[in-house]
């Protein structure tokens, strides 16, 4: 279980670009980052590296357990965290029923925190569709429903309320607070203001 | 855990292999037709094509065995999933082993299946049946885990069909020249064995080494 992200002195680059150096932060239990800076600056870029997706041109990424000792990292990965992005990974040719599962399997939730996913978002209506007959709001909810379904501490968000109408984001202000007051951590690329108290993380070259 | 992650993974891979590129028949269309093409090409003289029914049969099915790869791992890497694949309980190597695994139950076997009855069709002995499904399996396999190294290696490519086919097809040689040697060996009563334990070690060594390829072909095209 992961109970504190520590980045040091963190350099990304895309290429040739280099898109960032030297970035540092650590963010424990009940915490909240989020991640400013224009176009292209690396929020997408730090999220993914933080899942282990990018390498990094230089720096440490790393989790520690309870105690303050390290988790190997593919271990956190692999038990600890989610990762939202702009491509939810939903197959269009399947139900929402289907895919939701799966992922909630994968992921390791199960069928009890799967049902409170789907009470929770009100998913009921949508599950025996297929994923490509939902509107871009819907497949957001859909993929949030995944934070529900699994319970993992780290939740890696990119631009997690943006297809999202004012209720639901207003109902997502309070899944993302109650995952805080339960000991969760949330790092989020936005361009909008968290309905959340949270840190502001500035990204990009000064 | 783990046991339950690969037979969720495998069965969801199974229904998108069953829907990809339009499913195990339309392999099987193309695997028909191909070896529709050969006597029109060849001429209808029974003896000659007779001769040539059993090697051809084969490599028609490597050729058809390379239609629904492209979209193995593109479809997962264009939509994200292959980015949540690698936080799930498994490592990636076994994500690509069982995604070519259900490639290969979806696709490989009902090629297999049809392996036969192209060959007889063709003009092979009705006797050879067995031999021929026998080899087109081991081959399938090995055609499978060979070809998703390809189809991991062209992510991110365009026109990634077409790259894959130029990538794998010298690596599909041996498979075709023992599975075919085996299934000719065997019509001519010689010793059909050998060719057919090499078959079916490059068929293993495939399916035991290709994941290993895959899984970084896949880590490089994410990053």
């Amino acid at each position: 279980m992961i109970w504190r992200l520590t980045v040091e002195n963190l350099t990304l680059a895309r290429g040739e670009r280099q898109l960032f150096e030297g970035l540092g932060f650590s963010l424990g239990r009940g915490e909240a980052a989020s991640l400013t800076g224009a176009n292209g600056a690396g929020k997408t870029s730090l999220l993914r590296a933080v899942a282990g997706l990018l390498r990094p041109e230089a720096g440490r990424i790393h989790f520690q357990d309870r105690a303050g000792a390290e988790i190997e990292a593919d271990l956190a990965r692999a038990q600890g965290l989610h990762l939202l992005g702009h491509h939810d990974g939903l197959k269009s040719t399947r139900t929402a029923g289907e895919e939701l599962r799966f992922w909630t399997r994968w992921l390791g939730g199960d069928a009890q925190s799967l049902a409170k996913a789907v009470d929770t978002l009100k998913l009921d209506p949508l599950l025996p569709l297929e994923v490509r007959k939902l509107s871009a709001g819907q497949r957001r909810r859909l993929a949030l429903a995944r934070l529900i379904a699994a319970p993992r501490p780290l939740w890696l968000l990119d631009e997690p309320m943006a297809p999202l109408d004012l209720e639901r984001r207003a109902l997502f202000g309070a899944l993302m607070q109650a995952h805080l007051d339960s000991g969760g951590m949330i790092l989020a690329a936005v361009h909008d203001v968290l309905p959340i108290p949270v840190r502001d993380l500035k990204v990009g070259l000064a | 855990m783990t046991g339950a992650a690969l037979v969720v993974l495998l069965r969801r891979e199974l229904a998108l292999a069953w829907g990809r590129g339009g499913g195990p028949l339309f392999a099987c269309a193309f695997y028909v037709g191909l070896a529709t093409l050969l006597p029109l090409a060849e001429g209808p003289t029974p003896q000659k094509l007779a001769a040539i029914a059993t090697g051809a049969a084969f490599a028609a099915l490597a050729l058809s065995s390379l239609l629904s790869l492209e979209r193995l791992f593109e479809r997962d890497y264009d939509d994200g999933a292959l980015d949540l694949l690698t936080l799930g309980p498994l490592p990636l190597e076994a994500v690509t082993a069982v995604k070519c695994l259900a490639q290969w139950l979806a696709n490989g076997v009902p090629l297999a299946l049809a392996a036969p009855i192209v060959s007889i069709a063709l003009g092979a002995e009705p006797r050879l049946w067995l031999i021929s499904l026998v080899a087109s399996l081991c081959g399938g396999l090995g055609f499978t885990f060979v070809g998703g190294i390809g189809a991991a290696l062209v992510l991110g490519a365009r026109r990634g069909g077409l790259l894959i086919a130029v990538v794998v097809l010298p690596l599909f040689a041996p498979p075709v020249i023992f599975g075919a040697g085996a299934v000719e060996a065997f019509a001519a009563g010689l010793e059909w064995k050998p060719a057919l334990a090499f078959l079916l070690a490059y068929a293993l060594a495939a399916a035991g080494l290709a994941p290993i390829a895959m899984a970084a072909a896949c880590r490089n095209a994410l990053s």
